[in-house]
C-alpha cells in the first residue's frame, strides 16, 4: 500500500524547524500549481517566473506566522495572487483597483451573443487555436475576475478555497466569478460564431 | 436560425433573474424549487436556452484545457533562488534550455 501523503501538520512542524527536505517537499508538491496560476495571472513566463520565486521565497519567510487557517496549498495561492496582483498594479494601475466595485447594473451582465457553439464538434471547439483564443480571453479579464475565474475553474479549487485564497466573501467569489464566466461565454460564442469549422459546401 | 421561435409570455425582467441563477445552477448549488423553474423557462426561451447551453459549455471547455507544465528550467533556477539545489529532482526529460 503506498504511504499516505504527509499531513499538512507534520510538514508545517518540520518547515516551522528548519528542516531543509520540508522545505523541498513544500516546493516540489506546489511549484506546478503556482506557476500555471501566476502564468494565467501575468500572461507571459518571465512574470510568471518572477511571481513563482516571490511566493516561495516570501512563503519561507513567513512560515513561522502560518497559523493552519487554511491549507498549506491555500496559503501559497493567496502569497501567489497577492504577489501576481500587486505586480499587474504596478504594470497598469487603472485596471487594477484595489477595491473592485461591485455588481453594476450597468449592462455588462446582459447577454449579447445567441450563437449556439454547444453542438460543434469537440475537435474544433478544443482545436489549437481555439484554446490560444481562450487563454487569451482569460489574459484580457479584469485581474479581480481573472483570479477568481482562475483558481475556482481552472485550477478546481472549492467556493470556500478561493474566497480563503482571496481573502474575499463568499458572495464576492460568487459574483465575480458570474461575471467571469459571463465575459468568457460572451467571448467564446463571438469567436465560435465566426469559425470556418463547418466544411459541407451543400 | 430561430424560425421556430416560439412566442411566449415573459419579460426581459424574468430572463434577467434566471440569469443571476446561472452559475448556481452549473455549479450544482440552485435549489431544486429554482432549477425546476429555470428549466420549465428555458423550454420556451430560446435564448436563454442556448445561455445557459454555451455557458456551461464555456466552463468545461475551459475543464479540459490540459495545464501548461512548468519547464525544468524554471524549476531549477526556483531550487537555485531558494537555495535548495541539493534537492532538485533528477528527472531524464529535456536539458536545461538557454534563456529566451
Amino acid at each position: 500500500m503506498p504511504m499516505p501523503p504527509s499531513s499538512d501538520d507534520e510538514l508545517v512542524s518540520r518547515l516551522q524547524a528548519g528542516d531543509q527536505a520540508a522545505y523541498a517537499q513544500l516546493v516540489e508538491e506546489n511549484a506546478g500549481k503556482i506557476y500555471r496560476l501566476a502564468l494565467r495571472m501575468m500572461g507571459n513566463e518571465t512574470d510568471a517566473e518572477d511571481v513563482l520565486q516571490e511566493t516561495f521565497l516570501s512563503a519561507f519567510r513567513s512560515i513561522d506566522r502560518f497559523e493552519a487557517r487554511s491549507s498549506l496549498s491555500t496559503w501559497l495561492y493567496r502569497i501567489a495572487s497577492n504577489a501576481a496582483l500587486m505586480r499587474l498594479r504596478r504594470k497598469e494601475p487603472e485596471q487594477v483597483s484595489v477595491d473592485e466595485p461591485l455588481e453594476r447594473d450597468d449592462g455588462e451582465m446582459i447577454p449579447r451573443q445567441f450563437f449556439d457553439f454547444c453542438c460543434l464538434p469537440e475537435d474544433d471547439l478544443l482545436r489549437e487555436e481555439a484554446r490560444v483564443e481562450m487563454m487569451r480571453a482569460v489574459e484580457e479579464l479584469p485581474a479581480t475576475l481573472r483570479t477568481v475565474f482562475v483558481l475556482r475553474d481552472i485550477e478546481g479549487l472549492s467556493t470556500e478555497e478561493t474566497a480563503e485564497a482571496l481573502d474575499l466573501s463568499i458572495s464576492a467569489v460568487k459574483s465575480r466569478l458570474m461575471r467571469a464566466r459571463l465575459k468568457l461565454r460572451e467571448r467564446l460564442s463571438a469567436y465560435f460564431s465566426q469559425g470556418p469549422f463547418i466544411s459541407e459546401t451543400g | 436560425m430561430s424560425a421556430s421561435h416560439q412566442p411566449h409570455e415573459h419579460d426581459q425582467d424574468a430572463c434577467r433573474r434566471y440569469l443571476g441563477s446561472l452559475s448556481e445552477y452549473v455549479d450544482g448549488t440552485l435549489s431544486a424549487e429554482l432549477c425546476q423553474e429555470l428549466e420549465a423557462h428555458m423550454a420556451t426561451c430560446e435564448n436563454c436556452r442556448i445561455v445557459v447551453n454555451t455557458f456551461t459549455k464555456t466552463i468545461s471547455l475551459y475543464r479540459q484545457i490540459p495545464a501548461p507544465e512548468m519547464p525544468s528550467s524554471v524549476k531549477e533556477r526556483l531550487y537555485q533562488v531558494l537555495h535548495l539545489e541539493a534537492y532538485i529532482p533528477t528527472r531524464p526529460d529535456a536539458p536545461d534550455q538557454p534563456g529566451q
